[in-house]
């Protein structure tokens, strides 16, 4: 097998230096009945060209060749090479968490410039070294606030992230967390006068996303003050990082939980992604996940370590913020690659582009007879509108132009019928952007499929 | 530096600054192609959500710097594809490149989780074939592959149980964990919203049957229990500890981080275990990354199934595959869209490439750690001496005598050119020095390192200032970690100096 490095007879010369007269020697003490006698059945093996083929037939079974106007957590962003080629340089790729730091400062050095990063784009005062993706680190803010204020109460934002909110209940359902959802109002954004109504001096926190799960971007000074008035924390989630490049930062904010998905990674179906926390100074103890910080050894060189570890679970166990132990390091490293290799103006255009083309995209779209916006509210690059007639039929009749459709709300949000979520990027060319106008114009044209 | 050091010689080490400190205002190193839309005004559009200052501190440099900025701070880590990495219970096997390039492919990368099913047969087709070739290795009946990370799957196996037990009308108080476990497990247990209770070991480093009778009682959920455990001995009595939780109604849960000791050549389903997770990163060779991204596959058996998370991959009767969301016995989701589908896409290329070969790894993995364990002892104490698996556990109790202790021999196998091996780690063992080699290493490898670490012996027994002041070699000695956590510095501020 090519990835073993050993000769029969090497195998023969260790056996007999370790004193064994077979291999099975070596697992007597596994219960004999306990043995496997016969060889699994699996896949394989293949050399490495048949691995390749398998996956290149895969591939063709996705979605190859159509243009999309999905976003909902996961956009499609242009992504360097140059990216690439640092990520994959064995001495990042296969390299361990960096405990030993001596011969660990390339990594340590990276996450100490991907939490600055993440300062400087969230305007907190620290950010860790990562977390799972935006839906956990959205999860472990809000056990972070529940740790911090000693209360119980959440209130999520209806219009934080579906499966953010799942993530959420699934954590708290057994320790000890109440979570409560606040509606959007005519705006798409969290309703003020639910909020009133709920919030009191029991709430830990009060969770929103921004821009929202519909894509508005919601009022953070005014929510803060009244979340920071009943001595609550506001907790705000960002999924599309580079709205960050022109959409004033959640500076209001006492934990701000991103997903950088957006900067440099793939879609990749889901993941890996990278997720992140940043807060005040103040709270730095009970943050989870790790955290590289600065020190000097003894001849006062400038180094970086793994610092606060009492925090974490190799040492804390059952008393531990979190019970993360391996996180998102090397997407956590694209990001850094990718943010730096953008650069201020970079981040500016790239955030513009998407601006303007979600800008280009809804005018065209509410010229089409019965398409209109949802919600009245400033958006960066995605945004919802109203459909004549279910969104799925029309997305159907889109599929057969090789166009992914917009999501469909109505089955995230049953009081959303006929509600679409459209997100374009940088990437989406105005070409792209034209068929789809066309196509969805034919689609409402078309007669009704029949229920 | 010692002539007498085999494996590695000094190299010139660039030095770097942060990227912070290179930037100058105007330069950039990526070009975006020209805006085929009218610009929008972001003042007009965004309003007072405007932030026309622009992100404050962000570096400005070219390409070169970037590429020169991270490739120079790459050649200041250890890596697996240098030499060995023989941390124990983290099992630093090779990443195959061919891993690294099928899920860069064009309809791997590119795929969006909430694309439509028709559209994504591929995706589901190799999530499919991992599950199956999983269920295979662990003799388990149901899998689910959305846990992010071991923690993850171990937290999502508990839920799992908790959920059954519920059904049963009980979900009970308390999780038994061993004293020798791996700390996510009782910082997973808190989660889940268990008590935890530590059981002690006995005097061979497993679990105490006659002590865990006693214990397990109708307020016991579980028994995480990792096998082989951290000190690399399988538990002799695996299935009388399954008859003792079962027949008080708890169940075992199996930390798979050891499951290199273990694929093809025995199957927790088969030895009495509930639920485990496995660690992707480690048994199958999706790289570390510097600290991840992993994956913590579930896999369960049948009593466990309806309780999986969502989605669940479900064949359709036509043959189609599809993510189900409605199951209301589920758990419900415990992370974002379908896992970390690129390293599922990893694990699947190095089954395939094994095949049911994967045996031969575990069998070289193995004999690795006992051709290890076989050359140092005598050199470094040995305070648990059943067979070991994949990986040995020595002390420093020798050592300690002339002041010397696990981590600074661990710091002067750095200076040997090799990463050290995991230290203090198990807590059961005082000064714990925890040598997992994987099978990855050639005997000429394992030979340089037996070599370096009696070497290292001697010059403890010799000249152990030597040793207690290591590394010599590196680019920065140790780094004063009690200042560096008293007043922490997290992040590059401009002026600050740091």
């Amino acid at each position: 097998m090519r990835y073993l490095p050993k000769s029969s007879s090497e195998r023969d010369e260790m056996l007999a230096a370790v004193g064994a007269r077979s291999i099975d020697d070596l697992f007597s003490s596994i219960p004999e009945r306990y043995r496997l006698r016969e060889a699994l059945n699996l896949p394989g093996p293949l050399s490495e060209p048949e691995v390749i083929q398998y996956f290149k037939e895969r591939a063709k079974e996705n979605s190859v060749g159509y243009s999309s106007f999905l976003g909902a957590g996961v956009y499609n962003h242009l992504r360097s090479v140059v990216t690439d080629a640092i990520i994959q340089r064995g001495e990042f790729l296969t390299s361990y968490t960096p405990y030993q730091a001596e011969i660990s400062q390339g990594t340590l050095q990276a996450i100490f410039e991907f939490q600055t990063l993440m300062c400087q784009l969230t305007g907190q005062e620290l950010a860790n070294a990562s977390m799972w993706d935006g839906s956990t680190a959205t999860t472990e803010a809000a056990l972070m606030a529940e740790r911090i204020t000693r209360r119980q109460r959440v209130l999520v934002a209806r219009s934080l992230h579906p499966e953010y909110r799942d993530v959420l209940r699934t954590y708290a359902k057994n320790s000890g967390l109440q979570v409560e959802e606040i509606p959007f109002g005519a705006y798409g954004t969290l309703d003020p006068k639910v909020l009133e109504s709920a919030i009191g001096e029991d709430v830990a926190a009060v969770v929103v996303q921004s821009p929202n799960f519909f894509g508005v971007i919601e009022s953070g000074p005014a929510l803060a003050e009244r979340v920071h008035s009943s001595g609550a924390l506001l907790v705000v989630a960002v999924t599309e990082g580079v709205s960050l490049g022109l959409v004033r930062p959640p500076t209001e904010a006492d934990i701000v939980a991103l997903e950088g998905q957006s900067f440099g990674l793939a879609p990749s179906y889901g993941g890996p992604f990278v997720g992140v926390i940043a807060t005040h100074e103040k709270f730095v103890r009970q943050m989870p996940g790790r955290l590289a910080g600065q020190a000097t050894d003894s001849r006062g060189r400038r180094g970086f370590v793994l610092t606060l570890a009492a925090r974490e679970q190799h040492i804390r166990r059952e008393k531990a913020t979190s019970n993360i132990c391996t996180n998102q390091a090397l997407c956590a490293l694209a990001a850094t690659v990718h943010l730096t290799l953008l650069g201020k103006e970079g981040l500016r255009e790239m955030a513009e582009q998407n601006l303007s083309k979600a800008q280009f995209v809804l005018n065209e779209l509410v010229k089409i007879p019965g398409v209109r916006r949802a919600f009245d509210a400033p958006f960066f690059n995605e945004f919802t509108v109203t459909l004549p007639r279910s969104v799925e039929a029309v997305n159907r009749q889109l599929l057969r132009e090789k166009i992914v459709g917009p999501l469909a709300l109505d089955s995230l949000y049953p009081e959303l019928t006929n509600h679409a979520l459209v997100c374009v990027t940088e990437t989406t060319t105005r070409a792209d952007i034209e068929k789809f106008v066309s196509g969805l114009r034919l689609a409402l044209a078309l007669p009704r499929e029949p229920r | 530096m010692s002539d007498k050091i085999t494996k590695a010689s000094r190299h010139v080490s660039q030095n770097e600054g942060l990227i912070f400190e290179k930037s100058s205002p105007g330069k950039r190193a990526f070009e975006l192609p020209p805006l085929d839309v009218p610009a929008a005004d972001p003042a007009k559009t965004l309003g007072a959500n405007h932030r026309s200052e622009g992100v404050g501190g962000f570096p400005e440099v070219s390409e070169i710097e970037v590429l020169r900025h991270f490739t120079r701070l790459s050649t200041w880590n250890y890596a697996i594809d240098l030499g060995m990495y023989p941390l124990g219970s983290c099992t630093m096997k090779y990443n195959p490149r061919v891993n690294e390039f099928v899920v860069r492919l064009d309809g791997i990368a590119t795929e969006h989780p909430l694309q439509p099913q028709v559209l994504s047969q591929g995706c589901l087709k190799i999530m499919q074939l991992l599950e199956q070739s999983l269920l295979e290795i662990t003799g388990m009946d149901a899998l689910t592959l959305q846990p992010a990370a071991g923690a993850q799957g171990e937290l999502t196996g508990l839920l799992l149980i908790r959920a059954y037990l519920e059904e049963q009308g009980n979900a009970r108080k308390k999780v038994l964990i061993p004293d020798s476990a791996h700390g996510t497990n009782p910082a997973t247990a808190v989660i889940a919203g268990y008590q935890v209770e530590n059981i002690k070991s006995d005097s061979h480093g497993q679990v105490d049957v006659e002590k865990l009778g006693e214990l397990v009682t109708e307020d016991v959920a579980a028994l995480m229990i990792t096998n082989p455990s951290t000190l690399g001995i399988f538990e002799q009595s695996i299935s009388d500890i399954a008859a003792i939780l079962h027949a008080k109604g708890a169940l075992l849960y199996m930390d798979g981080a050891n499951m290199n000791a273990l694929a093809g050549v025995a199957r927790p389903g088969d030895f009495g275990v509930d639920v485990m997770h496995l660690n992707l990163h480690k048994t199958f060779s999706t790289p570390h990354g510097g600290g991840g991204p992993g994956a913590g596959p579930v896999a369960m058996k049948k009593i466990l199934e309806p309780f999986r998370p969502i989605p669940v991959l479900v064949e359709m009767g036509s043959g189609e595959l599809a993510l189900e969301q409605d199951r209301p016995r589920s758990i419900g989701r415990v992370k974002a869209f379908s896992g970390n589908f690129g390293v599922l896409v990893r694990a699947l290329a190095y089954i395939l490439a094994y095949g049911p070969g994967i045996r031969q790894a575990t069998e070289d993995a193995v004999l690795n750690a006992n051709y290890i364990r076989k050359h140092l002892e005598g050199a470094f104490a040995l305070p648990y001496s059943r067979p070991s698996m994949h990986e040995v556990v020595f002390s420093d109790a020798v050592q300690k005598e002339q002041g010397v202790n696990t981590m600074d021999i661990a710091k002067r196998l750095i200076d040997y050119g090799f990463h050290p091996y995991t230290t203090a780690f198990p807590l059961i063992v005082p000064g714990a020095l925890m040598i997992e080699p994987t099978e990855s290493e050639s005997k000429e490898e394992c030979d340089l390192f037996i070599e370096a670490m009696r070497a290292i012996a001697e010059e403890v027994a010799s000249n152990p200032e030597l040793v207690k002041s290591a590394p010599h070699t590196t680019r920065i000695g140790r780094l004063d970690e009690v200042a560096a956590a008293r007043k922490p510095v997290l992040r590059w501020k401009q002026g600050s100096g740091v």
